[in-house]
């Protein structure tokens, strides 16, 4: 199969009447040769890595290298388990891991690309709390990460997932896409609403510049993770409750690479714009490196 | 052609798969074509990595990668300080190389006995590279396959010579190219292959007239 389309890896699922995860596992080990054991042993190891990245955030003291971050996972915590939180135990969650994993990331800790550093929260968040809330048995979780994979080729290949040639919709964007899909199917939806959910969650988050402080993975990045987390959710909710996005998954994606294309290069990820050129960006800049 | 590790990986150290993980492997990529144990290392960034490498760690990753360290090494944090204890010099400047992918490193490693070589990549994205120059030949290596970097006389029928060889082993090609610096010169030729190739293979290009070296880089 060629990943350019979504469209069409939904119809070849749908003429195959397979979940999406299962066509691209066949596909993934007939391209690389391998057995369909090997991929999928190599894809819990993934998961694994991802539930430890979780674990590794929760300190509550623990900072970034530079300084500027550290103790939001923790605090939002501590909000979920005395009922504080406004949104609900799944949002709450949801919430918390992905800013667990983040943090872990900012602090030069071991994570899974998903499909960025960056953006590495936003997928474990999505599928380790709706797997516990659920009791999902942990194999089909490691399936999902297959079709949070496709979305995510298809996204690389005509667009991009790079912040430096994308902005954050690139990174964010499509992470919360690839969450939004396999959340779909974990919660028993088809390949087409998979497709929808991809659309809506890419469409809510279209635009969205790379601005980071310090040009650091770090302000506003991690709170950027509980963002696509919740979005993503927005869009699986809405898939599932049978709505359509009107502007098809690849258009989506296609407008993604054209806006990406049109963003000026001080909105992508060189810290010269947006919340990095702001007099607070900049004196947080010159607190970590002195000058800026 | 991405894969689904592609996107759901690499394991790594953060914070960024294109300015930390990608910057490991274009070191690494470039310590394995040096073939040696560098002794110095000059590093030169260009574009968004110019501008925010040392808020992403991009020095200690890409200096990690030329002491062979994996993306996924907890000792990336401290690499500075491994490349002391290894006797490791490097030095790190800004450049701006036209026309080059935004986060772009040029690094010169050299080992013990002078040997020399410019390693050029790019860091596309999620981790992934293309090596797009080494010494002064233009090439295009994903890192990803094997890849067999041959330089040798720029004389008629060489490349014929080369893939007759990888034939008859059953050695199969999936990219090629070929550079050189003038006619009649120095040319070189870079061959992607599937799957493995055995080092004895590479013994017998190297006995081949007009070849000048034949080194395999393992995919990383």
């Amino acid at each position: 199969m060629k990943y350019d389309s979504l469209a069409d890896l939904v119809l070849q699922a749908e003429k195959e009447n397979i979940p999406l995860c299962k066509l691209i596992l066949k596909d993934q080990a007939e391209q690389a040769e391998a057995d369909e054991k090997v991929l999928f042993e190599n894809m819990k190891r993934s998961l694994n890595v991802m539930r430890e990245s979780v674990e590794n955030g929760l300190d509550a003291n623990k900072r970034s290298a530079s300084g500027l971050t550290g103790g939001d996972a923790f605090k939002m915590k501590e909000a979920v388990e005395a009922n504080r939180n406004i949104c609900g135990k799944i949002f709450g969650e949801a919430m918390v891991k992905a800013l667990a994993v983040s943090q872990t990331n900012a602090c030069m800790g071991r994570i899974v690309a998903a499909p960025t550093a960056g953006s590495c929260g936003i997928l474990p968040a999505a599928l380790l709390t709706i797997s516990e809330d659920r009791n999902i048995p942990e194999d089909e979780v490691v399936m999902s990460l297959f079709t949070a994979s496709a979305v995510g080729i298809v996204i690389a290949n005509k667009a991009s997932i790079a912040g430096a040639e994308g902005g954050c919709q690139a990174e964010c964007g499509a992470a919360s896409a690839m969450a939004a899909s396999a959340l779909v199917e974990l919660c028993g939806g088809t390949p087409k609403q998979s497709e929808h959910a991809c659309a809506i969650a890419l469409k809510n988050i279209l635009g969205l510049v790379c601005d980071p402080v310090a040009g650091l993975v770090e302000i506003p990045c991690i709170k950027r993770n509980a963002m696509g987390v919740a979005n993503a959710f927005v869009a699986a909710e809405l898939a599932l409750a049978g709505v359509e996005s009107a502007i098809p998954a690849d258009e989506v994606i296609y407008a993604m690479k054209k806006i990406g294309e049109a963003m000026s290069p001080a909105l992508k990820e060189t810290a010269e714009g947006g919340l990095a050129a702001t007099p607070t960006g900049k004196r947080l800049c010159e607190k970590v490196f002195g000058h800026c | 052609m991405l894969q689904v590790f592609d996107i759901i990986g690499p394991i790594m150290i953060g914070p960024s798969s294109s300015h930390t993980a990608g910057a490991v492997r274009i070191g690494k990529y470039a310590r394995s074509i040096l073939g040696t144990v560098p002794v110095s290392a000059l590093i030169r960034f260009s574009g968004s990595f110019a501008k925010t490498y040392m808020g992403h760690g991009t020095d200690k990753a890409i200096v990690a990668g030329i002491l062979g360290m994996e993306t996924d090494d907890e000792r990336i944090r401290i690499s500075l300080e491994v490349a002391k204890e290894e006797g490791l010099e490097y030095t790190f400047e800004k450049t701006e190389i036209d026309g080059a992918h935004p986060n772009t490193a040029e690094v010169i490693l050299k080992d013990a006995d002078g040997h020399e070589i410019l390693v050029q990549g790019a860091s596309i994205g999620g981790g992934n590279i293309i090596i797009n120059k080494i010494n002064n030949t233009v090439v295009s290596i994903t890192g990803k396959s094997d890849t067999l970097i041959i330089p040798h006389e720029d004389v008629p029928g060489m490349i014929a010579v080369v893939t007759k060889i990888l034939a008859v082993h059953s050695v199969n090609i999936h990219g090629f190219s070929l550079c050189r610096d003038h006619k009649g010169g120095t040319a070189v030729m870079t061959i992607e292959i599937d799957g493995g190739i055995d080092e004895s293979i590479n013994l017998v290009i190297l006995k081949q007239p007009h070849i000048l070296g034949s080194t395999i880089l393992k995919a990383i």
